[in-house]
């Protein structure tokens, strides 16, 4: 086990690696000189190669990678080009913001949609599963961004039930009166597309042998639905759990976007439109780093649900 | 590749191809039939745009500012408060006059918003304010272009986008994976690797991060950044189907008879794998469409000048609060119709082309 884990974390370099140079190419290559778009439409030559200095931009390429190698293992990605903002403390303050709207939506979207999918799994052509696989396939096709602008539009500027955006100070106001609305048009837009991959897993293994088996012996209905087949159809849940989490880190772009909500998904919007390179640095190589350790963990996990899967 | 697939079909003579076999079960499918057809009629309106046979002049300000559309205009005179649309009547009348055509008949309304378009065009700039439609089809936006014509090009603009980025998402994809599963060793490490670089990354996440750094806008950029992130998920799939194949007898016969590493790929295991391929790509089609709205929401996508059902959306969620929802309205059942059809569309064609999926 301890083995298994030092073996994945070794084999992980490389791909960390590849992360580093694909962010470092497209950031100092790609996107051209920073100092013509920090310095602005006026400058003049000897600006732009203070700019260049400050930066490190005017060192050879293997230099800068050097830094940016740096920076990521200390963490210090230096001030934002925009608001001069340390990008740590963005990070920061960023993240509270993006956690309680993402969390709370995960959770509920999940034990949701694993509900509906055993239930229309279990009724299986019937005209309630068709019904559904209809309406989601419906619900799917129309865009995240229209459930949003209708949906703060009718409930929260119409009716008045939510406020339309915003953020407080505390705690409990953000979890209880600013993220209900923007928790339930996520939780909207993606139970639909969760509730039908899920009813697939939920299919694969209703029809296994066992579940005859389970019911010959004369097993209880609830007993074969929520004690067999829902762990064996664990574990591809678990991995598509387990694939968003990262996404927790980079925030909901659109959803604070819309609502407001001082989180890093907002932050990466508000970057790329400045062009604020350091900030979407940091956050594209941070996610990057998460979701490997997330993987690792979904690898131990499955291990955890199923006895069989063996670690090597 | 498909005829290559139905000549060995033909080779058998009574043996059917796996194309041959395909259409048959699909022609059995009455929800994939219904939307191969919407599919096809999408087709055809990105065509006749593309070749501006409609919707050409799009961009001409035909009606009032906010034209309501002529089908709700009928209630207006009756002072029927219709909750959202509220604000419209006084706005229309105050501005467009009242309905030269007459309320109660839309019939007779349709053909005079055309008509009064080429009246303008005809008498060109002198006479705008008199030749402005006070409604048009499907309403007018905040220059009172019609509504409907921009749907049509912004229809054009996102199917071509998602359509284009697919196919290279595609290509891309069927490359690597025939490289990696065909050759194996270090080819396929490398092209792992690569893989797992780019899954590390969350998809809008990488999308945005290279929409900064190009800092460009224009359907080129959408696509390329669309089509240049994509591929990963079509890779792994045509990936493992190569392993599978190279395998299998018919390669190593086509060994035996000398044919060069290309050929065996391209030629000899490619339509065996093409229809993993033709899923996926039908599959992304739909995903590059729903990332191209929001690219463009966002404005981050195609250029100012070009209407897209993102950028369309962008304008309505002002439109909406000051009570104008047509446009919405009108991107939205586009988009709908467009993306449930397609995905119907795949559906039907993986139960066609894998029966034993079922």
């Amino acid at each position: 086990m301890f083995a298994y884990v030092v073996r994945r974390l070794w084999q992980t370099v490389p791909t960390l690696l590849g992360v580093v140079l694909l962010v470092f190419f497209l950031f100092n290559w790609v996107g051209g000189d920073p100092a013509y778009l920090l310095a602005g439409k006026i400058s003049n030559p000897e600006q732009i190669e203070n700019i260049r200095h400050q930066l490190g931009v005017d060192r050879p390429y293997y230099v800068q990678l050097w830094i940016f190698i740096q920076q990521i293992a200390t963490g210090d990605f230096g001030e934002s080009w925009s608001t001069n903002e340390k990008v740590s403390a963005i990070f920061a303050t960023r993240l509270g913001p993006s956690l309680t709207v993402l969390v709370p939506l995960l959770t509920i979207d999940t034990l949701l949609a694993v509900a509906a999918a055993m239930l229309v799994a279990y009724v299986r052509g019937s005209l309630t599963d068709r019904m559904v696989m209809i309406g989601c396939t419906v619900g799917q096709s129309i865009s995240i961004l229209v459930y949003i602008i209708v949906f703060q539009y009718v409930l929260a500027y119409q009716l008045g039930w939510f406020p339309v955006q915003g953020w407080g100070g505390g705690f409990a106001e953000n979890l209880l009166k600013y993220s209900l609305l923007p928790v339930i048009v996520g939780v909207i837009v993606s139970l639909a597309p969760d509730t039908r991959l899920f009813r697939t897993f939920f299919l694969d293994e209703i029809n296994q042998d066992y579940v005859r088996t389970a019911r010959a012996k004369g097993m209880s209905e609830t007993r074969v639905m929520w004690v067999h087949v829902l762990r064996n159809a664990a574990i591809p849940i678990i991995t598509h759990v387990m694939t968003q989490l990262p996404g927790l880190l980079a925030g909901a772009f659109l959803i604070e976007r819309f609502f407001s909500i001082p989180g890093i998904g907002r932050e990466v919007i508000l970057a790329v439109e400045r062009s604020d390179f350091p900030v979407i640095k940091a956050v594209t190589i941070y996610v990057a780093i998460a979701t490997m350790i997330i993987n690792l963990i979904a690898d131990l996990l499955y291990r955890a649900v199923d006895p069989r899967v063996q670690l090597k | 590749m498909m005829q290559a697939a139905l000549s060995i079909g033909a080779r058998r003579a009574e043996s059917a191809g796996l194309w041959i076999l395909a259409w048959r079960r699909f022609r059995r499918d009455r929800v994939g039939l219904v939307s191969f057809l919407i599919v096809v009629f999408f087709f055809g309106l990105m065509a006749a745009s593309g070749l501006h046979l409609i919707a050409a002049d799009w961009s001409k300000e035909v009606g009032v500012n906010y034209a309501p559309p002529t089908f709700i205009w009928p209630a207006i005179p009756e002072g029927g408060p219709v909750a959202p649309v509220a604000p419209e009547p006084s706005r229309g009348e105050s501005t467009g006059g009242p309905n030269p055509a007459g309320p109660g008949d839309t019939n007779i309304v349709d053909p005079l918003a055309d008509v009064l378009a080429e009246i303008r065009a005809e008498s060109g700039s002198a006479s705008i304010a008199e030749a402005q439609a006070p409604t048009l089809v499907f309403g007018g936006d905040r220059w009172g272009r019609d509504v409907l014509k921009k749907t049509i090009k912004g229809t054009e603009t996102s199917m071509f986008v998602g359509l284009v980025a697919a196919f290279l998402a595609a290509f891309l994809a069927t490359v690597f994976g025939a490289l990696a599963g065909y050759y194996g060793g270090w080819i396929d490490d490398f092209f792992n690797w690569f893989y797992s670089v780019f899954t590390s990354i969350p998809y809008l996440l990488l999308i945005l991060a290279i929409a900064a750094v190009l800092n460009q806008k224009g359907t080129l950029t959408v696509i390329l950044i669309l089509g240049l992130t994509g591929w990963t998920g079509i890779f792994r799939l045509v990936r493992a189907e190569y392993l599978k194949h190279k395998v299998r007898e018919y390669i190593q016969a086509a060994d035996a008879i000398g044919a060069s590493h290309a050929r065996r790929m391209f030629v000899h295991i490619l339509p065996n794998v093409s229809h993993v391929v033709l899923v996926q790509l039908s599959l992304y089609v739909v995903l590059f469409i729903k990332s191209e709205v929001v690219l463009s929401f966002l404005g981050f996508g195609v250029g100012v000048d070009t209407v897209s059902w993102g950028s369309m959306l962008n304008e309505a969620q002002s439109e909406l609060i000051l009570g104008y929802w047509w446009q919405l309205v009108a991107a939205t059942i586009a988009m709908a119709l467009l993306v449930t059809g397609f995905s119907l569309f795949t559906d039907a064609l993986r139960d066609a082309l894998d029966p034993k999926l079922k």
